[in-house]
């Protein structure tokens, strides 16, 4: 009797494990529900409409960001250029707007990027360099560019345009940050693309099985070369959307969120050895990264401990997400 | 025995043998063409400036040359190690805190203390990475902020101090003043911790592990004990960059330096495959010499920092694409 019992229990358990398998933004979705009550309890009535509303701003930037990450960890890479490439892109954006008009500063903003991304393509996907080699290059050779072009245009100011203002700075109706106007159809376009599109299916494809790929006919190089040209174009797109949100934009605006990009898609879930995860964990992930930082803030930790439990975090969800998606 | 067996053996016997003259022209022919590279850039130095001094740029080289030998280790064995600027940066700060009112007697053991901590520091990441089952770079990028965290806690902002005899160390030329003290430091304590367990049964597993992690196992090879080994040595080397910090700027600095990103430029002008298993550690000190010169001279002839700063990218991108270029001729050949 109790033997069936305990049968039964471990086949429910691992019932309940292959189901949280095939469904990993379950309990993501929990641990941010968690963080966002732990938050309410440790400071009752900030969780608000209007906050949700500033989480979701500043999450957004790190989410196309991400989506970088996302596209690139898949086919087994990684895009470390992302950030000062956002960070190039407001910057151009912004040095521009006066002569050219803000429409003419995104497009002179996002043909650096998608250059850089060309660059890291080409490096990756033709000379078969190390991804995480060639975007480290890369990155160093665009902030050198940036301070550069800093020292160049040092009389022209830096401005940031309404209407980018409009996208990353305010709300409809109070509450919906504008700058879901542009996410939610891009992220929508990446979801559906990476599911059902025959070039989502070919990045899973090579970051499984490159070799496999290869000799089904997938011209691996090419897939490579679009994939770092689309992050290239995408991380500009977040350093333009960021320079709203903050209001201002500087050579090194983005900098600093590198790693929480990585971050956020190694919590969503998507291997690092490619082949396997999607966007929407990492759409979770930036959202979790950001209500922790909220967090860690209202706690008042100092900066020490932040950072001490901001990395501890991010090790621990990881680790508990190899444990439930690892066969066992 | 038949003329057709014998035949076959002395095929066997060539191709081992361009195998092994294979082995050793690819693996020294990059550090010595690095060596050469090298000699040639500091004499274009002297050219520019004739008073250029080597002891100087060995001074500033030191902290990110042990980086780079750490990041070796880690390469070597397959993983990767992101946290080792924080590691530096927390011993930095360790070794200024102690050592600001430490008599000179007791600064020895103090250091002996911080190098220590920075071996516990490396291990830590092994065994997190060997027990998470979790990707070394997501390991270590995690531990990148604890460790940054950690450094913080020890010293808010930049302060401490130094003992006299660790500047000492580094400080100066030894012999007709050609070759600067701290290049014999670097290379003394690489090769006293590098040459004996590069030869050792250990040494040989680190190789194995990262060369292939599954048939390194099914050899009795003991993975998750080489693995930690192998981060602890690079939290040792870190240590050894934190306390060189600590000697050459007189202070602690509790905030991360640029150390990760040259230590990765430095192994990969190197020589040193980041899919594990293949090279050593000349090669990368040589590649921090390499670019430290390349500074140097890049100043010397009235470039401004960022553009030098270009240059350094477009070299790097264009030595790993050659680099691979040519190993994936030799693939396909």
């Amino acid at each position: 009797m109790s033997a069936q019992a305990a049968t039964a229990e471990s086949r429910a358990a691992g019932t309940a494990r292959s189901w949280l398998r095939d469904r990993p933004i379950v309990p993501l979705f929990l641990l941010l529900i968690g963080l966002v009550a732990l938050l309410e309890v440790v400071q009752p009535g900030i969780v608000s409409p209007s906050w949700v509303s500033g989480t979701v701003r500043f999450a957004v930037p790190l989410a196309i960001l991400a989506a970088c990450q996302t596209m690139t960890m898949l086919t087994g890479g990684i895009d470390l250029s992302v950030a000062v490439v956002a960070s190039m892109s407001s910057y151009v954006m912004a040095t521009n707007v006066s002569d050219v008009g803000w429409f003419g500063a995104v497009v002179l903003a996002l043909i650096p990027a998608a250059a850089v991304g060309l660059v890291n393509g080409i490096g990756v996907g033709i000379f078969r360099v190390h991804p995480l080699i060639m975007t480290i290059s890369t990155s160093l050779i665009v902030s050198g560019l940036v301070n550069v072009y800093a020292r160049l245009n040092i009389t022209g100011g830096t401005r940031v345009p309404p209407e980018i203002s409009f996208l990353g700075g305010q709300t409809l109706f109070g509450f919906l940050p504008n700058n879901l106007l542009v996410f939610v159809p891009l992220a929508i376009v990446i979801l559906v693309a990476l599911r059902g599109s025959g070039y989502g299916r070919l990045l899973y494809a090579v970051g499984d099985n490159e070799i496999a790929a290869r000799l089904a006919g997938v011209r691996v190089g090419h897939v490579l070369v679009v994939l770092y040209v689309i992050s290239g174009v995408l991380a500009g797109l977040a350093g333009l959307i960021y320079a709203g949100v903050i209001g201002s934009a500087t050579g090194r605006l983005v900098d600093p969120y590198l790693l929480p990009s990585v971050a956020a898609v190694v919590i969503g879930g998507t291997s690092i050895f490619g082949g396997r995860g999607g966007y929407a964990g990492s759409i979770v992930g930036a959202l979790i990264l950001t209500v922790l930082v909220t967090l860690l803030n209202v706690l008042q930790a100092p900066e020490a401990i932040r950072q001490i439990l901001f990395g501890a975090i991010i090790l621990a969800v990881a680790a508990t997400y190899t444990r439930i998606t690892q066969d066992a | 025995m038949t003329d057709t067996a014998r035949a076959g053996e002395g095929r066997l016997d060539r191709a081992a043998a361009r195998g092994w003259i294979g082995r050793v022209v690819r693996g020294d022919a990059w550090t010595a063409g690095l060596i050469v590279i090298f000699v040639a850039l500091f004499v274009l130095t002297r050219i520019l400036r004739p008073s250029f001094d080597l002891s100087g740029l060995a001074i500033a080289s030191l902290p990110v040359a042990f980086a780079a030998a750490g990041q070796a280790i880690v390469v070597i064995s397959g993983g990767i190690d992101l946290s080792i600027g924080s590691v530096m940066a927390l011993t930095n700060v360790l070794a200024a805190t102690l050592l600001v009112d430490a008599s000179p007697e007791a600064s020895v053991p103090i250091v002996m203390l911080v190098l220590v901590a920075g071996l516990m520091i490396g291990m830590i990441n092994g065994v997190l990475v060997v027990v998470s089952r979790v990707p070394d770079i997501v390991v270590t990028l995690a531990m990148l902020f604890v460790w940054a965290g950690a450094a913080l806690l020890v010293m808010g902002t930049p302060g401490g101090g130094s003992t006299p005899w660790l500047r000492e160390l580094i400080t100066g030329d030894v012999g007709i003043g050609l070759i600067p003290r701290a290049l014999i430091v670097l290379l003394a304590i690489v090769g006293i911790v590098w040459i004996p367990l590069r030869r050792s049964r250990l040494g040989l597993s680190i190789y194995a592990i990262g060369s292939n992690q599954l048939a390194a196992f099914r050899s009795g090879v003991q993975v998750a004990r080489t693995k930690i080994v192998a981060y602890a040595l690079a939290g040792f080397f870190g240590a050894l960059g934190g306390v060189s910090l600590t000697a050459s700027t007189g202070i602690g600095t509790p905030i991360p330096g640029p150390y990760l990103l040259l230590s990765v430029a430095a192994i990969v002008l190197g020589g040193v495959s980041l899919a594990g298993g293949r090279g050593g550690l000349l090669g990368p000190i040589v590649g921090i010499y390499i670019l430290g010169l390349l500074r140097a001279d890049l100043t010397f002839i009235g470039m401004e920092p960022a553009y030098s700063q270009v240059i350094q990218g477009v070299i790097m991108v264009v030595v790993v694409m050659v680099g691979a270029y040519v190993t994936l001729r030799r693939r396909t050949a």
